[in-house]
């Protein structure tokens, strides 16, 4: 085990244009993706985005169509999931339910023949580190889901793979578990320096644990950053609208540094588009600034104000586009509210197949952005 | 909370109860009494005491139903996982194909056995016309004869409780297996075997106790030289005054029934408390 922090620079895998259907319905579009040892990776996107097949692809269980699979320089296209350098961590544990604690543990090792005492030695190390110490001889189906979800880490970190994959770990297991799970993820995978590759549909999760993101959509790699970059800097509508809250409207880029949206003409940070050319606007909610109506950049009517325990979730209406603004100021509905928008706190991007499908917050609800995340992904 | 849904479970158990009171404890009671009742009417052993003459076909029972039981575990499981890993539809086509014999009548069945293996039946004239006239394979009317008899007609009821524990076990699990280093052989038995167990052991109890006791396929596969004590038993209740030996024959057979059955569920038992197989 390394005490090295962080990722370094050497390519570890390498997927090359990976393409892959199934019944006729392409879930993979050539997939180019570079993960370097030592990284927390995390790929993230909605159900059917295809980061759980990208992950298969991975472990060998699923044979890419088209495209390479490279690990450490050598292709392993046709290699089986039995000899690849890599373990899995299933997302319903998959533990064998005729094994003890011990036993599911010692499986990879009793398969390569070590030595019994080995095997008592590295068990034990691994309870220390999943915090089980004590749980050798329980009956894994006697387990509450994140003791299983424990077990199931330590049986796939015991062989030292060079990469750990986990296939959404943490979807079972209540909210608060979750978090501490999420943390002990981070500190298992900093003590033990191996690589991490993480699928999820829960961008809080990718952006608190990840050294890098890939968000996907319809089977295509969106944006591949820091959670940093990912959440200031979305390249494109999906990922803006996808991680946190977007005010996301159709602008014009009039020349570098100055672009018009809303009627209005704003200084920014970005360059180098066509002149006059369309593009998409995003602001953060949390970004934008409350002034008095004399300073105002913008002006709108207060419709709606959501207390949200440390700040106040507002929607104004300027000119029939509902923006949501993030305040601990108190405002009333009804109220006119002028805001002010920083050069700094303006994205633009680039025109692209999700523009115009994510609008303002005029049908946003709570509820329905939460039922949408509920994950369904079929695992072929 | 009313005791009503109690009243009404137990009403609703009543047709079953009084089903098993007439159709399964009163014949057992029955013949208990045949059995220990003897010459004078009185309790006595004297009719397991005539048993000895019967040592033979017990022997043979015993022997020809482990053999069978064996075969059919042989041929059973690899054949039973083979239409585990089939698609669900291939899936109920090759289930319908184990289970269609069993819905021509076993009499016929076993006419048909005989009529395949007689020395001038179906099989041997295949043989003939490849080989030559003077190739006759004498099958019929042998001990491998029964024990074929047992074998087609028990073989569905090893494979379709092993078929429907392996067809439950989670497909992860294979893939959790081979992630962890298994081949495929290697997850066979080191996973989907051990959690077959049970299925196994239910599949060697159904096909073990109707053999044990079965009749007539001896009679004409065997050709009667073969006594097995289901013949036996059928026998003695043909014959009034040999009630009370028939009895006792039944009394024994059961109790190697439930004895075997015993040992069975203990073995699965143990192996449902973890431990690997191999």
């Amino acid at each position: 085990m390394g005490e090295s922090v962080g990722m370094n620079n050497e390519k570890l895998i390498e997927l090359r244009n990976i393409s892959k259907s199934f019944d006729g319905e392409q879930i993979l579009k050539s997939i180019n993706l570079d993960i370097h040892k030592k990284e927390f990776i995390t790929l993230l996107g909605p159900s059917g985005c295809g980061k759980t097949t990208t992950l298969r692809i991975i472990a060998g269980f699923v044979t890419p169509d088209e495209g390479e699979v490279i690990f450490e320089g050598k292709k392993i296209n046709d290699l089986p999931p039995h000899k690849r350098n890599v373990n899995t961590v299933f997302q319903r544990y998959a533990l064998f339910p005729h094994l003890n604690v011990y036993e599911n543990i010692a499986f990879g090792l009793r398969l390569a023949k070590t030595p019994d005492e080995e095997i008592r030695t590295r068990v034990s190390e691994m309870l220390s580190l999943v915090n089980l110490r004590g749980f050798e001889k329980r009956d894994v189906t006697s387990l509450s889901g994140g003791q299983q979800q424990r077990v199931a880490i330590a049986r796939a970190l015991i062989n030292r793979p060079e990469v750990l994959l986990l296939d959404e770990p943490l979807g079972a297991l209540d909210l608060k578990l979750r978090k501490d799970m999420q943390v002990e993820l981070k500190r298992m995978q900093r003590e033990t320096g191996i690589t991490f590759i993480y699928v999820t549909h829960d961008q809080e999760e990718a952006l608190s644990m990840s050294d890098t993101v890939v968000v996907m959509a319809n089977g295509s790699i969106q944006q591949i950053g820091t959670p940093e970059k990912i959440y200031n800097e979305p390249e494109n509508a999906f990922v803006a609208d996808f991680i946190g809250e977007s005010n996301i409207v159709n602008g014009t880029m009039i020349k570098d540094y100055t672009v018009s949206f809303a009627k209005q003409v704003f200084t920014c940070e970005d360059a180098g588009f066509e002149p006059n050319e369309p593009v998409d606007v995003v602001v953060r909610p949390e970004d934008i600034d409350i002034v008095p109506l004399d300073k105002a950049m913008l002006t709108g009517q207060v419709t709606a104000v959501t207390f949200k325990g440390d700040y106040y979730e507002v929607i104004v209406d300027i000119d029939h586009f509902k923006w949501m603004i993030e305040t601990t100021d108190r405002v009333e509905v009804g109220q006119t509210l002028g805001i002010s928008i920083d050069p700094y706190e303006i994205q633009v991007m680039k025109k692209s197949e999700f523009s115009g499908m994510f609008g303002d917050y005029s049908t946003f609800s709570d509820e329905i952005e939460h039922l949408s995340d509920v994950e369904t992904e079929e695992t072929k | 909370m009313t005791p009503r849904p109690k009243n009404r479970r137990s009403l609703a158990a009543a047709p079953h109860m009084v089903w098993a009171i007439l159709f399964i404890v009163a014949p057992l009671i029955f013949v208990a009494v045949y059995a220990f009742r003897g010459q004078n009417g009185g309790f006595s052993f004297e009719n397991f005491a005539a048993l000895g003459d019967y040592t033979d076909a017990f022997v043979r029972s015993a022997s020809y139903s482990l053999i069978a039981t064996v075969i059919c575990l042989v041929i059973g499981y690899p054949l039973a996982y083979a239409i585990s890993l089939a698609s669900p539809k291939a899936q109920r086509v090759l289930i319908m194909m184990v289970m269609l014999p069993m819905w021509i009548n076993f009499l016929i069945r076993t006419y048909a056995i005989m009529k395949l293996l007689e020395d001038t039946g179906f099989v041997n004239s295949v043989l003939q016309k490849i080989f030559g006239e003077e190739v006759t394979l004498h099958m019929i009317n042998t001990p491998g004869a029964v024990i074929f008899g047992m074998v087609y007609d028990y073989l569905p009821y090893m494979v379709l409780p092993i078929f429907t524990v392996l067809s439950k076990i989670d497909p992860k699990l294979g893939e959790a297996a081979s992630d962890l280093g298994c081949s495929k052989i290697q997850t066979l038995f080191r996973v989907t075997l051990p959690l077959s167990v049970s299925g196994v052991v239910s599949g060697i109890t159904m096909v073990f106790v109707p053999s044990i006791s079965t009749f007539y396929i001896s009679q004409k596969l065997g050709g009667g030289q073969y006594l097995l004590i289901g013949d036996a038993i059928e026998r003695a209740f043909g014959n009034p005054e040999k009630y009370s030996v028939g009895a006792a024959m039944s009394f024994v057979l059961m109790l190697i029934v439930l004895v075997s059955t015993a040992i069975m569920n203990r073995f699965d038992r143990d192996n449902a408390k973890g431990g690997v197989v191999v």
